[in-house]
């Protein structure tokens, strides 16, 4: 244990002691973190009755005093949450007006979804790259013809009969999985030595970034369908997520600048000293660096993206939140919007949290030792 | 190998003549002329801003010179993106911040030119890797990541890194100016080690006693100009010009 006495070591035969007592252990934390003077200790017990104040009626509301079982408002009694509502109205939560005889549809997708998702990221699954294939190529194949059907013995699904958590996750992948390449495009065009290029992404870049993303879904749903020709008209759903693609696409061009800028000259040197050429300098040294530092930044904007979704319920499509909004105007549901929307950020929270928490599992297993 | 290489052996191997570089409106290298021969040796020392960097940094393009040819290995440098990539297969660089690739492992590093560049079967680059780390005394270290590594070892890595694209040129940029003192010595090794295989070497340094063991030639320069260019016995015991003269008096009086 810990010396107490000065012992005369010969120079360069110092032991290694062990830390001080206090240092370690609950009681030295909490006397460390919460208790180390009179003015800390008041605060504690401030923090800890503020806590009992907001989370005991909540958790009251929520779980105690709520009605679970039911299937109408006559059943909500207790004077909680009445789940009951959200019980009822899952289904159309979920599918939106996706008719009730082809939801395995719209579950398998889910669970190829789901499954493919895990090939990508566990690492103890093998064949990563035809993972890969799978979940680009196959995948989405797969997914369009289910969801939409109209051939091979399916009946067809308009899209505006998509709706629900199935069309807020059909915007968002989407979304993300088209911005994603086409923003590290951007970004290596507008650092690019070719004038041309470089000009045109930065055009590019600050006309989808100074438009505010309402005006572009207004824009798609709206006004593109006077410039095309008589009887020209594509699927309402497409246009929104073109729309989507081309705004999210210039933020994430912008954070991946910002990560291509943060790596030193000296790797490009090494890597244009090594006989590199631009697609395998960039493609090896210079994006696994510079993705890898903003992996924060570029989550976040899917965060964003994924939450911005509800927006397209301007141009008539409902998402997850619309079909809420619009199970909250049923006369016989009426005053239950705090649990429809209770309900919709829990939802929300659920996916955004979970990208979160794999971006830092992500990050923490791609550092590889020190900075230089 | 290649339609380009048809001079005789004589040739030298690196040929500059009248190169001049501008920084804008700044005139770094003014005619610059030398010829190395195969094998050969040279140091290049000056004081700093001299364009000595400068100057072996345009044999393999990373800066580009203005007036004046290069001559690399019987291929001229010129804007030609074929050229330029020919010329970096066969000239290696070794940095002065090693400029290792830190997301990827030593044996990845030393691995990843040669199967992109020379299109290697990966299990034949990676017994040529091991050869070199081997040559270089830090096999061991082939699983770990270059932030793992101590400066000496991550430079000699950066070395064989180089030779792993099997060179017949080889550039060093002030190879041990952000080493640790205890730390010059291992990678200076290497260099000499390296030098007695007979490889072409272009060094600048301002280790003179590397220079006094190795090198065939010393060339000093000075204000973008090459000031003067001697053996290394000559070089040190009896400096032509006054210039050389005043800088080896300020560099060895310590």
């Amino acid at each position: 244990m810990s010396e107490t006495t000065q012992a005369e070591y010969e120079p360069g035969t110092h032991p290694d002691w062990e830390p001080p007592a206090t240092y370690v252990g609950v009681i030295g934390w909490l006397r460390e973190n919460l208790f180390s003077n009179w003015f800390n200790s008041i605060l504690t017990v401030i923090g800890l009755y503020l806590a009992y104040l907001i989370f005991v009626p909540l958790i009251n509301w929520a779980f105690v005093h709520a009605d679970w079982v039911g299937d109408s408002r006559d059943a909500c009694t207790s004077g909680g949450a009445c789940w009951v509502f959200v019980r009822v109205r899952f289904d159309q939560f979920m599918y939106g007006l996706y008719p009730a005889s082809e939801y395995w549809r719209v579950n398998t997708v889910a669970l190829l979804l789901v499954a493919s998702l895990l090939w990508l990221t566990v690492p103890r699954i093998p064949y990563k790259r035809y993972g890969v294939l799978f979940t680009l190529i196959v995948f989405p194949v797969i997914a369009v013809y289910l969801l939409s059907g109209g051939a091979f013995g399916l009946p067809h699904v308009e899209t505006t009969k998509w709706g629900g958590l199935t069309l807020t996750l059909i915007l968002a992948l989407v979304g993300i999985i088209a911005a994603f390449p086409l923003g590290i495009l951007l970004a290596l065009g507008r650092r690019s030595q070719m004038p041309i290029v470089r000009a045109m992404s930065v055009a590019y870049i600050e006309l989808w970034r100074g438009v505010p993303l309402i005006t572009v879904l207004f824009m798609s749903s709206v006004m593109l369908p006077l410039f095309l020709p008589e009887g020209v008209n594509f699927d309402k759903l497409l246009r929104a997520l073109i729309g989507i693609v081309m705004f999210q696409s210039s933020y994430i061009a912008e954070v991946v600048r910002g990560g291509l800028q943060a790596i030193p000259k000296g790797q490009y040197e090494a890597a244009d000293a090594l006989g590199l050429s631009y697609p395998k300098k960039m493609g090896l040294i210079i994006l696994p660096q510079a993705l890898k530092l903003v992996i924060p930044g570029v989550v976040n904007t899917f965060n964003e993206l994924f939450k911005d979704t509800t927006l397209v319920l301007i141009i008539g499509l409902f998402d997850l939140l619309a079909i809420i909004q619009q199970a909250l105007e049923d006369p016989n549901w009426l005053g239950y919007s705090i649990e429809g929307y209770v309900f919709a950020g829990v939802v929300f929270w659920i996916f955004c949290f979970g990208m979160s928490r794999y971006s830092q599992a992500l990050e923490r297993k791609l550092h590889t030792g020190h900075k230089r | 190998m290649t339609g380009t290489r048809h001079q005789p052996e004589e040739q030298p191997i690196v040929q500059l003549q009248g190169v001049h570089k501008w920084y804008g409106e700044f005139h770094v290298l003014k005619n610059i002329n030398m010829d190395v021969g195969k094998g050969e040796r040279i140091v290049i020392c000056g004081p700093s801003g001299s364009g000595k960097s400068t100057m072996i940094r345009c044999i393999n393009r990373l800066e580009e010179h203005q007036k004046g040819h290069i001559i690399v290995d019987g291929t001229e440098l010129t804007s030609d993106v074929k050229n330029i990539e020919q010329i970096r297969r066969e000239v290696g660089m070794v940095f002065q911040h090693f400029n290792l690739f830190p997301h990827l492992t030593v044996l990845e590093n030393c691995v990843l030119a040669p199967i992109w560049v020379r299109k290697m079967p990966r299990a034949e680059a990676e017994e040529i890797a091991m050869h070199y780390l081997e040559k270089v005394r830090i096999p061991e270290q082939a699983k770990k990541y270059p932030g793992q590594l101590s400066g000496g070892q991550q430079q000699r890595v950066a070395i064989a890194r180089s030779l792993c694209m099997n060179p017949a040129i080889m550039l060093f940029d002030e190879p041990t100016s952000a080493l640790d003192p205890e730390m010059i010595k291992e990678v200076l090794d290497t260099m000499i080690e390296l030098a007695e295989t007979g490889m072409t070497m272009l060094c600048v340094t301002h280790e003179m006693g590397f220079a006094k063991t190795v090198a065939n030639r010393v060339v000093f320069m000075d204000g973008g100009e090459v000031i003067e260019v001697n053996e290394p016995h000559e070089f040190f015991d009896n400096p032509q010009h006054e210039r050389t003269q005043l800088f080896l008096s300020q560099i060895l009086q310590h």
